[in-house]
């Protein structure tokens, strides 16, 4: 064998294995990439129950209820004029707060529950969750507001 | 003046990054002996000028010099010396600077030590590296000035984020940049080879320190960063497959690869072309995170500042070089010689074997880093692509590497059979069926994956000392000490990961003062939480008290999670507490106050958690022993061909 039939060989199998990872990485995304949803657009799709996904908005003035253990709570994303049940069980972050930005990883369970495993709030004062940046809050501020008042 | 110094400081450097460019072109086309006598005093000089420029900066802000725009935005006159500091690369300007420096002192560096490049060659390099440096001083300056001054000055700033108030961000950062920006070395030296014409076992043996020096840091910064997230965040998780994470993971992968590789070109001088390949990838994927990381493309801590135009600037750049080198590298290939030829069983074979899958996981990682970018660029998506897939994707291949590298390291160069090596392995093979059986019948509950990551790492404990196994100790070279030591530490990390991954137990509760609960083998009781006060935060502080559950005596250790409210910027945090074990950790964090005045407790026994970081550690060792070894051996000029020469 030549040489350059070496690299030839070399360079084929560098190639298989770069398509078998392509292969794999590619069944991986299609399995486990979560979309991102608001209320409004997981209510007009029908999303698969237990599928990984991410749910962004606002979180309802006076929505956050606690339950009994103590730990777990339920609250309602809304944006501009939808909303979505969600319950979490665990330490909310510092900046979770009622009319706040949330972004939620979690699944839908069969009772139309956002169940999150992981909640991520408004980072600081000049951070807003890249998801939400363009969705259009300007409805629910003003419902909020005037729900203070 | 201190900001002007600083300023002007940079401008001079950049100028002399653009005579030395010249000076070493000029030098490669006439080779007159007097341009390169010149060169290495520029390249001195210009990296100490960026330096002084840095230090300058430092000075402000350990002054808070509140004038100065940067300082104003990013620091406050109230906080501890120790982040007015940290707070110079706490932002996007100054982590720049640090950045540019540590190119700039990478290519005085070279200047000053690399003895062992023909001229021709080591002109080249020096000319790549100011082109580099070229592109990303004029960033500096025309788009990110660090010393941009503010009238009227403020007079207390904005503050630091209370996240980055922490002294590991005092090293995680200069740590990582080294390793990063290390790599332009690596990449400097393979342009110049292609642009030389001469890539050959010697250029290899030249470029390995510098590789294994930035792959040493590299491995450290990556260590420092995840266990900052791990303790800061108070999340628990010491890897999130977070995009900026994994921005540091991509140039270590590659860079893994390329001491592989290396090793093959210096000592066989096989896999030229490849290994070529591998440096320009290694510091394409450096400037990829810095893109990444640096241009807001993405919501992080890290993310100082979100402009477009930066972005633009940096991707730019990265095109230029990558693009350029990429260019050189299919104009010149063809007349690169092919290597020597080789036996696929042999460590050849092995690390061909090793390469392919590092490469795999590579580019799994980074497909899932920037799908979402391309999801929500072209197709309007928002996507987020989480750790289920990356686990998923990376451990059949994390797997397949780790059995690979038990017998890796074994077998001979050029030709070997399998014969010799598996009576060697049948006691590592043995160790681990043992161990997984163990487990199965013991622990039946526990994930899979993890049963055969604790078995796989403790075969590859084992396995990783086979190769001193009938060598004379006292004359077994350093490097193969290193690579013994580095495996051995792959094993460990790896236990570290799949035993908390796969055994970690949490209590998650609504808790009354005085209150004892049980967790693991602890008894874990809320004795009290009380409000304390701090440099520039108040918190509320809770008591735990934990005991060991089957012993009798009364003495306990403390832990003290607490919630943080930080001033200037107003911002609470939440603060872990940990207590340290040799066979794992207590987590624990503090929630709110509940209506019924009971406390919510996050706690997490974590076993063997901290083996992740001393792994980390231990493979950096064997790096480190490794360049020992190396430069040791260039003083006394052996050039005898051994395993790892």
């Amino acid at each position: 064998m030549k040489p350059k039939h070496q690299r030839l060989i070399l360079a084929i199998i560098a190639v298989i294995g770069l398509l078998v990872a392509s292969l794999i990485a590619i069944n991986a995304l299609s399995d486990e990439a979560s979309y991102f949803y608001t209320p409004a657009t997981l209510n007009d799709q029908n999303v698969e129950i237990g599928k990984a996904i991410r749910l962004g908005g606002m979180v309802k003035q006076g929505s956050i209820q606690s339950a009994s253990d103590g730990v777990t709570i339920n609250f309602i994303v809304q944006d501009k004029d939808q909303e979505q049940i969600v319950r979490y069980t665990g330490v909310t972050p510092n900046l979770f707060v009622e009319g706040s930005g949330v972004v939620a990883d979690g699944r839908l369970d069969k009772d139309g529950i956002f169940i999150a495993d992981n909640l991520l709030a408004k980072h600081d004062e000049n951070y807003v969750p890249r998801e939400l940046q363009d969705i259009d809050m300007s409805n629910t501020q003003k419902l909020e507001k005037s729900v203070v008042q | 003046m201190t900001a002007e110094a600083g300023l002007i400081a940079l401008w001079l450097a950049a100028a002399l990054a653009l005579l030395q460019f010249a000076v070493s072109f000029l030098y490669i086309k006439t080779e007159d002996d007097n341009l390169l006598k010149i060169i290495n005093p520029i390249a001195i000089v210009q990296g100490l000028l960026c330096l002084l420029s840095f230090t300058m900066l430092i000075f402000l802000f350990l002054d808070t010099d509140l004038s100065v725009l940067l300082v104003a935005q990013n620091s406050h006159i109230d906080k501890p010396w120790i982040f007015k500091l940290a707070g110079t690369w706490g932002n996007h300007e100054g982590s720049m600077l640090l950045w540019v420096s540590v190119l700039a002192l990478s290519g005085a560096a070279i200047a000053l030590f690399e003895k062992r490049l023909d001229q021709k060659t080591f002109a080249a390099t020096l000319m790549v590296q100011a082109f580099v440096s070229f592109g990303f001083y004029a960033f500096l300056l025309f788009s990110s000035n660090p010393f941009a001054r503010l009238n009227p000055a403020p007079k207390e700033g904005a503050g630091l984020n209370p996240l980055l108030q922490d002294i590991g961000l005092a090293f995680h950062p200069p740590t990582l940049y080294i390793g990063y920006v290390g790599l332009s070395i690596a990449f400097s030296v393979a342009v110049g080879g292609l642009i030389s014409g001469k890539i050959n076992s010697a250029l290899a043996r030249a470029m390995r320190p510098w590789a294994l020096l930035a792959w040493i840091f590299l491995t450290l910064g990556i260590a420092a960063g995840s266990y900052w997230a791990y303790y800061e965040l108070g999340w628990g998780g010491w890897w999130f497959w977070d995009p900026v994470e994994n921005a540091s993971l991509m140039p270590w992968i590659a860079a893994t690869a390329l001491l592989h590789s290396i090793a093959v070109m210096a000592t066989r001088d096989a896999l030229r072309s490849w290994t070529i390949i591998l440096a320009l990838v290694g510091f394409a994927m450096s400037m990829a995170g810095t893109f990444l990381v640096r241009s807001g493309i993405l919501t992080s801590v890290h993310a100082f500042a979100v402009d477009p135009e930066r972005g633009a600037f940096i991707l730019a750049l990265m095109i230029i070089n990558v693009a350029g080198a990429l260019l050189l590298y299919a104009l010149r290939i063809n007349q690169v010689r092919q290597g020597k030829i080789f036996n696929l069983m042999s460590r050849e074979g092995a690390i061909v074997g090793n390469n392919i899958i590092l490469v795999s996981i590579l580019a799994i990682v980074f497909v899932g880093t920037l799908f979402p970018l391309f999801a929500e660029g072209f197709a309007d998506q928002k996507i987020s692509v989480g750790p289920p897939y990356f686990n998923k994707a990376t451990i059949p291949f994390i797997f397949l590497l780790m059995i690979l590298l038990w017998a890796g390291p074994l077998l001979r160069w050029r030709q070997d059979n399998a014969e010799r090596i598996s009576k060697k392995l049948l006691i590592s093979a043995i160790c681990a069926i043992i161990l997984l059986l163990i487990l199965v019948v013991t622990l039946p509950d526990t994930p899979i994956l993890s049963m055969i990551a604790i078995a796989l790492s403790l075969g590859l404990a084992v396995a990783s000392f086979l190769p001193l196994m009938g060598r004379n100790l006292r004359r077994t070279p350093l490097p193969i000490y290193g690579m013994v030591i580095a495996h051995f530490g792959i094993a460990i990390c790896a236990f570290g990961m799949a035993s908390e991954s796969g055994f970690s137990k949490q209590l998650l509760k609504s808790v009354e003062i005085g209150d004892t609960e049980q967790l693991a083998n602890f008894d874990v009781k809320l004795k009290n939480v009380i409000p304390v006060i701090g440099d520039n935060w108040v918190a509320t502080q809770a008591i735990i008290e934990v005991r060991d559950s089957d012993s009798r005596s009364i003495e306990f250790e403390t832990l003290k999670p607490e919630q943080r409210l930080f001033f200037n910027p107003n911002q609470e945090t939440s603060e872990a507490a940990l207590m340290t074990r040799w066979n794992g950790q207590l987590y624990a964090v503090l929630g709110k106050k509940n209506e019924d005045g009971k406390w919510q407790l996050r706690i997490w026994w974590k076993p063997f958690v901290t083996w992740i970081w001393y792994g980390a550690i231990i493979i950096s060792l064997g790096g480190l022993i490794s360049l020992l070894g190396r430069t040791k051996r260039r003083k006394k000029k052996r050039e005898e061909v051994n395993p790892w020469a």
